[in-house]
């Protein structure tokens, strides 16, 4: 059996591996990725920001895979339903809002959202009109 | 045991049954949401039927008694103050709470000779959160919307900036962000967010105080200035300060005509 055209197709089957693997090997002498490190607050700092429990709103497997449906729910409730009180599973009380309950203990946007947001490529614009506690003209 | 039509049907009411009682339990147990848990509304907040204010004017009537409400309203809700080099007002201003002359502001048909003074005053000016209100009729997203208590609110993270609402009010009192406002906030309140370019606001009738029980920032300053220059409460109902000041003075509202039914009243 005669292949034809046999030299310009494994060229251009070759060339084509070559592309499609580029990130590959492009990047293989590069660090390994590493999970992103948020900085969690202390019980101090949460003491301090005024709350009697150290846990956050919620369990922190659902704050990592759901927060941002929490906000949006968080969102409608506060502003179309009027109601500001959320209370977790396990019986504790919130004010809903951003700036008044998670950004007490969170005071970072930089050392604590921008970690994942960064790492997972995202762009929130909550702090466009949201003021984070510190730097916001850094980042802004 | 021969399967009979009868036998068939008997075992699946049965089951049937015994679905209904023990589902109720299995949701519970299956580890959905405990008792108790969800938003509710925050002990202490001021509620009522229909929010609604009267602003006396005989005594908030200069332009320097207007500022000092502008300052407390903008200050609390981050509404930035953009002025030209030479401080004066440009397109570009935010405004919540402002002030307007007699003839800006009840612009319908007068009688040819005003009294002086009243014609002379400066008028506190905000948002009348109408029971029609054309913003929220005209807003292709719903980010303008009437509460149950007849505010009309703002979700500003759904306005597009189309500025519908702004050709649609009656009353002037919306402002477009044409620029990032940060730049202008000096003093900011970090309880309350700031807008963004693009978006559209207006006052809110102080939802987020009256959530946390306060009274509007203009309110309990205008008082703090003159007291009983301001009422603020329930229109609908019959023994609070607003039907009390609406019983006892003759009030006017601007733009009657436009059918939007304002919830702000003008003691003249």
């Amino acid at each position: 059996m005669k292949f034809h055209y046999g030299m310009p197709i494994f060229a251009g089957l070759i060339i084509f591996l070559g592309l499609v693997t580029f990130p590959l090997w492009f990047n293989a002498p590069s660090e390994a990725y590493k999970d992103p490190e948020p900085k969690l607050p202390t019980e101090a700092e949460v003491k301090a920001a005024g709350f009697d429990t150290f846990a956050c709103v919620e369990s922190t497997q659902f704050m990592r895979e759901k927060h941002m449906q929490l906000l949006d729910e968080w969102r409608d409730w506060a502003l179309r339903d009027g109601k500001r009180s959320y209370t977790n599973a396990q019986g504790q009380t919130f004010e809903i809002s951003l700036q008044k309950t998670c950004m007490k203990c969170h005071t970072s946007k930089k050392e604590f959202c921008d970690k994942c947001h960064e790492a997972t490529a995202v762009t929130p614009y909550c702090w466009d009109c949201h003021i984070e506690p510190e730097g916001y003209n850094e980042t802004h | 045991m021969k399967r009979t039509r009868r036998s068939f049907l008997k075992f699946a009411g049965a089951t049937a049954a015994a679905g209904l009682c023990f589902s109720p339990a299995l949701s519970i147990a299956s580890g959905s949401p405990g008792h108790g848990s969800g938003p509710k509304v925050t002990e202490g907040s001021k509620h009522a039927q229909r929010w609604a204010m009267v602003i006396d004017t005989n005594k908030i009537n200069t332009k320097e008694q207007i500022l000092e409400l502008e300052k407390a309203c903008h200050v609390w809700h981050n509404v930035p103050h953009i002025v030209d080099e030479e401080g004066n007002p440009t397109k570009q201003e935010l405004k919540w709470i402002w002030g307007g002359h007699f003839h800006e502001v009840f612009t319908e048909k007068h009688n040819n000779f005003p009294a002086e003074e009243i014609e002379n005053r400066e008028y506190p000016l905000l948002c009348n959160h109408c029971e029609n209100p054309p913003c929220v009729r005209v807003c292709p997203t719903k980010a303008t919307y009437q509460r149950p208590d007849g505010i009309v609110a703002m979700d500003y993270h759904r306005c597009i900036g189309c500025r519908y609402c702004m050709a649609g009010c009656p009353f002037g009192a919306r402002s477009f962000n044409f620029m990032d406002p940060r730049p202008y906030l000096h003093e900011l309140n970090k309880d309350f967010p700031t807008r963004t370019r693009g978006v559209v606001e207006k006052c809110n009738f102080c939802v987020d105080r009256l959530a946390q029980g306060l009274r509007p920032a203009c309110v309990e300053k205008a008082n703090e200035i003159a007291p009983g220059a301001m009422f603020f409460g329930d229109l609908l109902q019959e023994d609070s300060e607003v039907r009390q000041a609406l019983r006892e003075h003759f009030t006017i509202r601007r733009k009657p005509s436009a059918g939007t039914e304002p919830g702000v009243y003008y003691i003249i």
